[in-house]
């Protein structure tokens, strides 16, 4: 993975220096609240509910076991034992004091980590596919270029003060498992009929108040053209994006109101202007960043272990978590294994220092010292062994982090809700308890098969209800909570918004409707369809009994 | 109105026009709407042109002055709006090599940004003034010392660093390697 | 003194702390049962007053009005959930927030 150089160190540390001064000069009156907010906001710092809430970029989503152990000690130095990972790759701590922030971002940049832009109406934490490097069907590890876009958002002087926040996700293949349809830029790379590696460039996707799918603006954009048209889009962007009302300034409504072909007119027009190869890094600079990349050194191993097929053999429990939560490699003999964070009736997305720590040991002794994090707020250790499974496995549920449920109904992305959002119109994670333990049973989530249920506590989505293949939306209707459900979304290459099922619900009724929901499909399903799959070929119309039950 | 660049405290040799204000001066800079009807006048009195814009003037207007214009002010109507960065790199990267400055309500903070997108000058209310001293800006813009962005005119840029950096490693491989 | 149906207090986070605060009318108490309570349209206003200078005086930030009802022994509760959680804690975790302790001197 990526490694600091002397310039990313020094950068890093003039950003400490400089949020130290701010919070002095604005405690000193130089700065105001109002001056101050933004400032502390583009280092990741909110006030949330009940206190501080400090976000942590968690760049493309990986991490070293260092890392992962940085993150737990100052979950319990400065918080209170545990940290919150979201659907951006990023790790919320919930109780912190500002007076902490700075040395908190100093422990960090001592890691080669930061909380630059992990919030604010700026370039956030670029995201990317969680099995990138590893994934069988990857055109290209894209986290290089994710890393080349980390360092040129970082404090980018143009696009620091931008209409509203901007998120960008890249994939290395077919298979999206980094949801590019719905951000504000999107990039996927493609091998072109050449046999050259470019890239796929999607714009105006997102979710929020008004949800939509990205749209092609480029179908082959040659590597070396990447931060120059990059430049030309987001400036675009910050000269025309709507500044009069916060809930149209982001780039998919400019896209939208304009319309895909002018606001593409208006960006190649800018990237003709531009001299794209003064803004490229030069080709030297991409082959340093990819030589950290490199695959490392696996062991010659056979396609299958055969201790992992006895294991398997004697242990079914151990056999179930195999079938669901590990995935295959492109290495012989090598396996991705995903550790749910979602135990039966926890919170979605929580780890306690203790588990943050046995998953860096675990990284360290069993997956060449590297972790993941998806955006389905689950870890992944991306080089195991498969004869080393069975001891991994053995380790994680020690601590509660064996759960068999990666991609079943259980895995549900909820964001913080109520309980911590100061946005929020509802709670979200009381919801997702109460569907986790309703389906609590191992065999009867086998059954149901794939199915994501998304929640989010307020129309901001953070929870990602609208691709959720069941969304849930909580909402306050007459000081009560309300539950909106979805149905249908999808975030990956087969990208849809989910539709709304009918009038808003209580959180009991919610889970009442989920199980109905499921009963239908199960009725009506054919061998081996899903239930996203399923709920396409049938209809919005028959799922409706479902709800109609509930009134 | 104190007026600053790079190296601290300046005197403002410009003289802002309003919409009536006679073209006395020898260095003026108009609104936008007396432009076209005045500007040639400016030029032909031997004067300065400036012009005084908002970061939502479209770059199409200035065009034709371009070469014309000695001073393009674009204003910031808030801190938090950033079109004036995009314009201002938007006339440099077609070639203005006129003064920039950036007036309205920016803050310290923001000086670093300003200067890296183009900007000579930042002119700043006294009320600003009073609680960021020019002293503040000058140690803001200092703070981060290095740039991620390459074609900017920021401050040390890390891909140039990493540059050079290569070019003297080459350059000791080749001296320590024995002549043939 | 002009009247108003709705009892308010004053709440904020305290500035470098982070946690809940409520204006006791001497100061910023933890302890939302020991808020001041605006009973008419002039302490009203005067809340807002004192919620925009201590703002301004950098001790909290965001401050805002609740509205509360008098309960059994005369303390303010909040009338939102929202409110009543910032008063509390997260419903998932009992032992974290203002509860914690309520919970521990057997006050919840
Ligand atoms: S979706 Fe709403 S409630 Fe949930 S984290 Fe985002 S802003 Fe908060």
């Amino acid at each position: 993975m990526y490694r600091y150089d002397e310039f990313d160190h020094q950068f890093v540390q003039d950003r400490v220096s400089q949020f130290r001064t701010q919070v002095e000069r604005h405690l000193g009156g130089q700065l105001t609240e109002e001056e101050f907010r933004p400032l502390r906001l583009m280092n990741g710092l909110y006030l949330q509910l009940h206190a501080y809430m400090l976000r942590v970029a968690i760049p493309y989503g990986t991490l070293s076991a260092r890392q992962m152990r940085t993150l737990a000690d100052i979950a319990e130095t400065y918080d209170r034992g545990y940290g919150h990972f979201t659907t951006r790759q990023n790790i919320q701590y919930n109780w912190l004091r500002l007076r902490d922030v700075p040395d908190i971002l100093q422990e960090l940049a001592d890691v080669e980590m930061h909380a630059i832009q992990t919030s604010g109406n700026c370039i956030r934490n670029i995201t990317a596919d969680p099995f990138s490097g590893v994934a069988a069907d990857e055109v290209e590890d894209p986290r290089p270029t994710a890393e080349l876009l980390r360092q040129w958002s970082s404090l980018h002087p143009e696009f620091s003060f931008l209409p509203r926040k901007f998120k960008i996700a890249v994939t290395g293949c077919r298979d999206d498992r980094a949801a590019i349809a719905v951000h504000d830029i999107g990039i996927r790379v493609v091998r072109n009929e050449a046999g050259e590696i470019g890239y796929e460039v999607w714009v105006g996707g997102g979710q929020g108040r008004t949800p939509m799918i990205a749209k092609k603006i480029r179908a082959f954009l040659p590597k070396k053209a990447l931060l120059a048209y990059l430049e030309a889009m987001m400036r675009v962007y910050n000269l025309y994006g709507r500044r009069d009302n916060k809930y149209k300034a982001r780039i998919k409504i400019l896209v939208h109101e304009v319309g895909i072909e002018e606001y593409a007119r208006r960006v190649e027009e800018e990237f003709a202007a531009l001299d794209a190869s003064a803004i490229a890094a030069d080709a030297e600079e991409i082959v340093r960043i990819e030589a950290y990349f490199e695959p490392p050194a696996y062991d010659r191993l056979p396609a299958r272990a055969a201790a992992l097929e006895n294991a398997k053999k004697n242990d079914p429990a151990f056999a179930n978590w195999v079938s669901i939560n590990v995935g295959a490699h492109k290495a012989p003999g090598y396996a991705i294994a995903t550790v749910s964070l979602k135990p039966i009736g926890g919170v979605p997305g929580d780890a306690t220092t203790d588990q943050m720590r046995l998953l860096a040991d675990i990284a360290e002794r069993f997956s060449l010292d590297e972790l993941r994090v998806t955006i389905e707020q689950n870890i992944v250790l991306p080089q195991v062994r498969q004869d080393d499974l069975y001891a991994v496995w053995k380790l994680l549920a020690a601590v509660d982090l064996a759960t068999a449920n990666a991609g079943l109904i259980t895995d549900i992305i909820s964001c913080p809700g109520l309980d911590y959002c100061s946005l929020a119109t509802a709670r979200s994670i009381p919801v997702a308890q109460a569907i986790s333990r309703r389906f609590a049973d191992a065999e009867r989530q086998r059954l149901i098969g794939p199915l994501a249920i998304k929640i989010s506590g307020c129309i901001n989505a953070c929870g990602h209800h609208h691709v959720g293949h069941i969304g849930i939306l909580g909402l306050e209707k007459g000081g009560e909570e309300s539950y909106q459900i979805t149905l249908g979304g999808d975030p990956t290459e087969n990208a849809a918004i989910g539709e709304r099922l009918g009038p808003g619900l209580t959180a009991d009724q919610t889970v009442d409707t989920i199980e109905r929901l499921v009963a239908v499909y199960l009725a009506k399903r054919k061998p081996g369809e899903t239930f996203v799959a399923a709920y396409r070929r049938l209809g919005h119309d028959h799922f409706k009994e479902a709800l109609n039950a509930a009134a | 109105m104190p007026l600053l660049d790079r190296t601290g405290a300046i005197t403002d040799p410009w003289v802002r026009l309003d919409e009536t204000a006679p073209l006395a001066a020898r260095q003026v800079i108009v609104p936008l709407t007396r432009l076209e009807p005045d500007g040639a006048a400016v030029l032909t009195s031997g004067a300065k042109l400036g012009v005084a814009v908002g970061g939502d003037t479209g770059f199409e207007l200035l065009r034709p002055w371009l070469d014309r214009l000695s001073l393009i002010a674009i204003n910031f109507p808030s801190f938090t709006d950033g079109r004036g960065f995009s314009l201002a790199r938007q006339l440099r990267v077609r070639g203005f090599k006129g003064e920039l400055r950036a007036h309205g309500y920016l803050i310290a903070d923001q000086l670093g940004f300003a200067l890296a997108t183009g900007f000579d000058t930042v002119e700043i209310d006294d009320s600003l003034a009073a609680r960021q001293p020019v002293a503040e800006w000058l140690a803001a813009a200092k703070t981060i010392s290095l740039s991620y962005q390459r074609d900017y005119a920021g401050p040390c840029n890390i891909l140039e660093a990493r540059r050079a950096a290569r070019a003297q490693q080459n350059t000791r491989v080749a001296q320590t390697e024995p002549a043939k | 003194m002009a009247r108003q149906d709705a009892l308010y207090i004053l709440t904020a986070n305290d500035l470098l702390e982070g946690d809940v605060v409520f204006w006791s009318g001497a100061g910023w108490a933890r302890d939302h049962r020991a808020a001041q309570i605006a009973r008419n349209a002039d302490e009203t206003t005067a809340l807002d007053a004192i919620g925009a200078a201590e703002k301004a005086a950098r001790r909290i930030i965001d401050p805002y009005r609740v509205e509360v009802t008098l309960g059994a022994d005369g303390t303010p509760v909040p009338v939102r959930f929202r409110e009543r959680l910032r008063t509390l804690g997260p419903t998932v975790r009992l032992d974290l927030g203002k509860q914690a302790a309520l919970r521990a001197n057997s006050l919840l």
